[in-house]
């Protein structure tokens, strides 16, 4: 540690609240402008303290009554639609990851490291890259529209797998031995033993995974047409292309703020469980 | 309880240019409810000729039988042992109670009974109290004896312990030892028990396997061993301080290595010629570092008896009948 200076600690202050503001403005911003009627919104200057529609703004976004341009979905569809998608991707990721991670650790395949190899490669190819190949893959299988579309390209993941494999290697392998001498088969011993030993890693991962696939942008606008299936994230931006009509600022920013609330609900909740997944290497 | 035999027991790593073989040719046999101790350097094989026994390593070549059925291609759950790891590789997440429940869960035994085998053998380790608790809240002597219960609850025909002193202090290890004799005793269960350390093998081992650059060197009671190596590598490993080897001390024969050991010289007023280097009281007793002509030697006197001066001379005589004569060129016993 430094040694405490009035000068020093005032001006760390200094900056830690100008980045504090810098990063909450546009936030509060937001929800200032969820809370006025469409003509208070777009006056210049725009309001700064909250107005007395927020009740009618919030309900016009969930429920879709609205008249406006744009589209006219209902955000309480939308958000179900993001919630399915991003809790599959997340369960479908952990899933995946953990046994393809237990193959490459725990058993000898002829071109092992190979696989490894490929999955790890993979990792400096992130979605965009491949997302035409990808869109016409899904596009043929006729999954355009549908749950499995959103969800099953975003599944794999090199990330997860890596994470997992770095934690296997960290258990020790006489755990492995005692468990193959009380009898236990590679899955049981998996199950019995990985398993909750990799729980907190888990639960890290269970945090990003589920952001990541909650804030899905560009996927969802290629294969989605249909305003049932659209994942909120995507929704605001088809609110907003409008034409002629008067764009309704206030429900869109109802809908970013609805659109901001799982997300952080997971964060908090799991934050413990997250900081310690990240910091321990349990043993 | 059953004997284990091993034949021709060979290990080699790699194939073709990278073959490297750790193990050559080891033949032993250890009978019904004996408490034989492995014993060697590190490197020498030892951990690896265990864990062949168990099934954890294959058997590259040779066949090793527990209670007369060979056991080369039998999965290690189905030999009927239990190993004892050297970091005990306890289930950190689970209790004391699970942990050594687990093979017999796997094994589908009724609840009833492995409740009253995890009490029995908790009894017999005083691990009543702990059965609760999770390995992280446990010391690192109690875990050794979660390790040991995991072991005995399975009622096995063959202990296997893989260095498992070797994470506890010189007090605590001291004590296990003792509770080691013991329950060897009580249940009289043939065991197979791998040290690095020899006071350890001395102190618990009915016969002693001394192993060396993947040969068995000897294989004896440590009477035995102790009183006719077969070899310098066992006179040296063997003891402490180590058998004094001299290839040119008065008296000596060609082509031959003398052997005596520290203990068994007396220091008189006539004898060899020591010259005196360095001198370490030991409390009981006095080690004398000295050179005999331009070897090395050690002598071991009682802690009343004498105490020289560096660099003075003293005179030291072998006693006859402990002398040991090994051969120059192949190191054995002659």
């Amino acid at each position: 540690m430094v040694e405490r200076d009035r000068f020093l600690s005032v001006l760390t202050h200094i900056v830690l609240i100008v980045g504090i503001l810098v990063v909450a403005f546009p936030v509060y911003l937001t929800f200032i402008a969820s809370t006025h009627t469409t003509q208070d919104v777009v006056q210049v200057p725009m309001p700064l303290v909250p107005g007395s529609s927020m009740m009618d703004n919030y309900r016009a976004a969930i429920f879709g009554e609205r008249t406006g341009g744009g589209s006219h979905a209902p955000v309480g569809r939308m958000m179900a639609v993001s919630l399915f998608m991003a809790l599959a991707i997340t369960v479908g990721k952990i899933s995946i990851s953990l046994l393809s991670a237990f193959a490459i650790v725990y058993f000898r395949f002829p071109m092992r490291m190979t696989f490894f190899w490929l999955i790890f490669i993979t990792l400096m190819l992130p979605v965009e890259v491949r997302i035409l190949p990808t869109y016409k893959v899904v596009s043929d299988l006729g999954l355009l529209n549908s749950y499995a579309g959103l969800t099953v390209p975003l599944i794999a993941s090199a990330t997860a797998t890596f994470l997992y494999r770095q934690f296997f290697l960290t258990v020790p392998e006489e755990l492995a031995e005692a468990a193959r001498m009380d009898g236990a088969g590679p899955l049981r011993f998996f199950k019995d033993v990985l398993l909750p030993l990799s729980a907190t890693s888990t639960a890290a991962l269970f945090v990003i995974q589920f952001i990541y696939g909650w804030n899905q942008y560009l996927w969802p606008l290629l294969v989605t047409t249909e305003e049932n299936m659209y994942p909120v994230v995507m929704g605001i931006k088809r609110m907003i292309s409008g034409g002629d009509a008067q764009i309704e600022w206030n429900v869109v920013m109802a809908t970013a703020i609805l659109a901001m609330i799982p997300p952080a609900l997971v964060v908090m909740l799991m934050q413990k469980w997250f900081v310690k997944g990240l910091v321990d290497t349990e043993k | 309880m059953a004997a284990i035999q091993l034949q021709d027991v060979v290990k080699k790593y790699g194939k073709g240019k990278h073959e490297l073989q750790v193990i050559h040719g080891v033949n032993a046999q250890v009978g019904d409810g004996e408490f034989v101790v492995i014993v060697g350097p590190s490197g020498c094989g030892k951990s690896t000729l265990l864990r062949m026994v168990a099934g954890l390593e294959e058997i590259t070549g040779g066949q090793i039988q527990i209670g007369g059925r060979v056991v080369n291609d039998v999965e290690p759950a189905e030999r009927d042992i239990a190993m004892v790891f050297q970091n005990y590789a306890l289930y950190p997440h689970m209790t004391v109670f699970d942990n050594m429940a687990y093979g017999l869960k796997i094994k589908k035994m009724p609840v009833e009974e492995i409740r009253m085998r995890v009490d029995k053998a908790a009894g017999i380790l005083e691990l009543g109290h702990l059965l609760e608790r999770t390995p992280r809240q446990l010391s690192g002597g109690q875990r050794q004896r979660v390790a040991m219960g995991r072991a005995i609850v399975r009622a096995p025909q063959v202990f296997l312990f893989d260095e498992p002193l070797s994470n506890l202090d010189a007090k605590l290890r001291a004590q296990t030892r003792i509770e080691i004799q013991k329950l060897h005793r009580e249940l009289g269960i043939t065991s197979l028990f791998v040290t690095h350390d020899q006071v350890e093998a001395m102190t618990l081992a009915q016969r002693m396997m001394v192993m060396n650059a993947g040969n068995m060197e000897q294989f004896g009671t440590p009477e035995e061993v102790y009183h006719s190596p077969a070899s310098t590598f066992v006179a040296s490993f063997i003891g402490s301080p180590p058998m004094n080897l001299l290839k040119n001390a008065p008296g000596g024969r060609e082509g031959a290595i003398l052997g005596i050991r520290p203990e068994h010289i007396d220091v008189g007023t006539d004898g060899w010629a020591v010259k005196v280097e360095t001198v370490e009281l030991l409390g009981a007793e006095r080690l004398i570092y000295g050179r005999l002509g331009d070897e090395q030697m050690i002598i071991r006197v009682e802690e009343g008896g004498l105490s020289p001066e560096p660099d003075s001379i003293i005179h030291a005589r072998p006693r006859e009948d402990r002398l040991h004569w090994f051969d120059a060129a192949s190191g054995k016993r002659v």
